[in-house]
C-alpha cells in the first residue's frame, strides 16, 4: 500500500504515519492541548472521506450527501446520552446500525438514477434527514443537544481522555485503510472498477452490478457512520448543522484533493484541507476567499490531487535510477 | 433449438424497429443476420440479450423462457452477447479484462479480502481465453493501448470465457482493416464447432463463409431465411437488399 519507503511517496506517507503515531506525545509536550484537537478532528474527518473515496473512487458514485452518515453517528451518541444511556457499545450499534440502514434504503431509490440525477438525490436524502433533525423539538431542533459525557467502553476504553480518543480514531482509521487496500484488490474491488467504467459490459458479463453498487454503498454509508460516532463524541456536541450539505460539499472537496481513487489520498486531502482552513483564517478575515482560489487552482492545475503528483515524482524517481 | 423467437415487437415512438419477427437458430453452426443499415439488427441483439424490453414477442432459450430474465441472469444461463461498438474496460490489462469475465462464471464475487492478481487459477483460466484468440503475448498490455482489431479479439476472449452456449456477435468485424477480418473469419471458423453462433454482420464476404443458415432482417421484419445458397438466389433478398 506504501510502496517502496525510499520513493517520494513512500517517505511522505510513511513520515505522515509516522508523525501521526507520536503526534500526541509531541504535543503533551508542547502543552498545546489546540493541534491534538485539530488532529483529532483531521483523522475523524479522514474516515468520513476513506468512506466518500469508496463510492465515489472506485464505484463511481459520485454522493453530495454522505454528510448525512455523519449526523447519524453523531445522532447516535446523543440522542441516548440524552436519555442518560452512555453505553458506548449501544452507541456503536446504533451509528453503525442506522447508517447501514438509511444507506440502504436511500441507496435502493438512488442507484436507479444515474450522472446528475444521483448527485441531486443524495443530496436531496440528506436534506430530507436534516430538516428532520431541525423540525425535533425534543433534541434541541436547530440548536443541537450538548453531550455531557463521552461514550463509554466499561474499563476497556476511556475516550474522555482525548489521547486514548485520538489513538482510538487513529486506530480505525489504519483499519479502513488497510481494509480498503485490501477491497479494491480483491475480486469484489474487480467488479466495482469495471462497472464504475462500463456498466454496460459488466452486466453482458453476467454482473448483477445494481447489488455490488449497493453493496458498496451500504458499506461506505456504514463507514461514515462510524466516523459520525467519533465526531459526535469529540465535539460533545449535535446539531442538524453537521449534515449541512455543505460539509458534504467539504468532504468531496477533501477527497478531490488527496486524489480520488487513490486508497491513501483521503489522509493528505483531509490534512491539507484542514490545515489550510486553520492557518489562512488565523491570518485575516478573509480567508475564504483566499481559500477558494486556492481550491480551484489545486482541481484545476492538480491533476490526480496530491496522491497523483506524488505518484509523477515516484516516475520521475524511478527514471532517475 | 437453441433459440426461438416469436412475434417479437419493439417500437420506437413512430419507428418500428422489430415488426414481428419470428426466428429459430439451431443448435451448433453459425446463424447470420443480414441486413441494410438501420434495419433493425442492434435492436434485436439488443433484446436477445437483455439491454432492451420488447413491446410484445416471446424469447425462449435453451428451453427456458427468457423474456423477462435480466441481462446478468442471462449471460449466466449461457447467451453471451459481443458490442458492435468495442465495450471494454479500457484501464485495466487485457488479461485483468478477461478475469472479470472468467471471475463472472465462478459464483459471486463478493470476496473482500484475497487479491485478485495472486489467483493463479484464474489467471490460468483467463489466459486460455486469450490464446484461444491469439491474444496471449499481449496479456500484459493495457486494453487501451492494443489496435482496434486486437480489441474485438479481446472482445471475442472475454465472451468466450464465460463458456457461452450461443454467442451473440454484433458486428464483429466492424472498423477492421482487411487483414484483420480475415483473422477474424478463421477465428470464428475455430470457434463454430465449440458453440452455436449467432452473427449480425455488414461484411457479405465474411457472412458467405461462417454461415450455415441466413435471416436477411429488412426494416424490422425478417423477410427470408435459408441456406447461404438459398439467400443469394432469393429474388425478394436481392430486391431489398444486395441491390443487383
Amino acid at each position: 500500500m506504501i510502496g517502496t519507503l525510499s520513493k517520494p511517496s513512500g517517505l511522505v506517507y510513511s513520515t505522515v504515519i509516522v508523525l501521526l503515531l507520536i503526534a500526541p506525545v509531541v504535543i503533551s509536550l508542547m502543552e498545546h492541548s489546540f493541534y491534538l484537537d485539530l488532529l483529532t478532528r483531521i483523522l475523524i474527518l479522514t474516515i468520513a472521506v476513506v468512506s466518500l473515496n469508496l463510492i465515489v473512487g472506485y464505484g463511481g458514485m459520485i454522493s453530495l450527501g454522505h454528510a448525512a452518515y455523519l449526523g447519524i453517528g453523531a445522532y447516535s451518541v446523543g440522542i441516548p446520552s440524552y436519555y442518560e444511556v452512555f453505553n458506548g457499545y449501544i452507541h456503536l450499534g446504533l451509528a453503525i446500525g442506522g447508517s447501514a440502514l438509511f444507506a440502504l434504503v436511500t441507496g435502493i431509490i438512488c442507484l436507479r438514477t444515474r450522472g446528475l440525477y444521483f448527485i441531486l438525490i443524495t443530496l436531496a436524502f440528506t436534506q430530507m434527514l436534516y430538516y428532520t433533525f431541525v423540525s425535533i423539538e425534543e433534541y434541541g431542533a436547530d440548536d443541537g443537544l450538548v453531550i455531557y459525557q463521552r461514550s463509554e467502553f466499561g474499563g476497556l476504553l476511556d475516550i474522555e481522555n482525548a489521547n486514548t480518543l485520538y489513538y482510538a480514531v487513529l486506530v480505525v482509521l489504519l483499519l479502513s485503510l488497510y481494509l480498503m487496500h485490501r477491497l479494491i484488490h480483491a475480486r469484489y474491488g474487480k467488479v466495482l472498477f469495471g462497472s464504475k467504467h462500463n456498466d454496460e459490459r459488466m452486466q453482458s458479463l453476467g454482473y448483477n452490478t445494481y447489488q455490488y453498487k449497493l453493496s458498496c454503498y451500504v458499506i461506505s454509508g456504514t463507514l461514515c457512520g462510524i466516523a459520525g460516532f467519533f465526531l459526535g463524541n469529540f465535539t460533545n456536541y449535535i446539531s442538524p448543522e453537521m449534515m449541512d450539505w455543505t460539509h458534504s460539499g467539504e468532504l468531496i472537496f477533501m477527497m478531490v484533493i488527496g486524489g480520488t481513487g487513490a486508497v491513501l489520498g483521503p489522509v493528505l486531502g483531509t490534512a491539507t484541507f484542514l490545515f489550510l482552513e486553520e492557518f489562512l483564517s488565523s491570518i485575516t478575515v478573509y480567508w475564504h476567499l483566499i481559500f477558494g482560489l486556492l481550491l480551484i487552482a489545486l482541481v484545476m492545475f492538480g491533476k490526480g490531487g496530491l496522491h497523483g503528483l506524488l505518484s509523477r515524482m515516484d516516475r520521475r524517481w524511478e527514471k532517475s535510477q | 433449438m437453441m433459440l426461438e423467437v416469436k412475434g417479437l415487437h419493439k417500437q420506437f415512438g413512430g419507428i418500428h424497429a422489430s415488426r414481428d419477427i419470428n426466428l429459430v437458430v439451431e443448435k451448433h453452426g453459425v446463424h447470420a443476420i443480414i441486413g441494410p443499415n438501420g434495419a433493425g439488427k442492434t435492436t434485436l441483439i439488443a433484446q436477445l440479450s437483455g439491454a432492451l424490453k420488447p413491446d410484445a414477442g416471446r424469447l425462449r432459450f435453451d428451453n427456458t423462457d427468457i423474456t423477462h430474465m435480466s441481462r446478468h441472469r442471462r449471460a449466466h444461463a449461457g447467451l453471451v452477447r459481443s458490442f458492435q461498438i468495442t465495450s471494454i474496460i479500457l484501464p485495466m490489462s487485457v488479461l485483468e479484462n478477461v478475469m472479470l469475465a472468467v471471475q463472472s462464471t465462478e459464483g459471486h464475487s463478493y470476496r473482500f479480502w484475497a487479491p485478485v492478481s495472486q489467483d493463479a487459477e484464474l489467471k490460468e483460466k483467463a489466459m486460455q481465453s486469450l490464446s484461444e484468440v491469439g491474444l496471449g503475448n499481449r496479456a500484459d498490455q493495457m486494453a487501451g493501448e492494443i489496435s482496434h482489431g486486437e480489441q474485438r479479439q479481446l472482445e471475442i476472449a472475454m465472451a468466450l470465457a464465460l463458456k457461452p452456449k450461443l454467442l451473440l456477435l454484433d458486428e464483429p468485424m466492424a472498423g477492421m482493416s482487411k487483414e484483420e477480418s480475415a483473422n477474424m473469419i478463421e477465428l470464428l471458423k475455430q470457434l463454430k464447432g465449440e458453440t452455436t453462433i449467432l452473427l449480425v454482420e455488414h461484411d457479405m464476404d465474411a457472412v458467405f463463409s461462417l454461415a450455415d443458415t441466413t435471416s436477411v432482417l429488412v426494416n424490422g421484419h425478417i423477410i427470408a431465411t435459408g441456406s447461404t445458397d438459398e439467400i443469394r438466389n432469393n429474388a425478394e433478398v436481392q430486391k431489398a437488399y444486395l441491390g443487383d
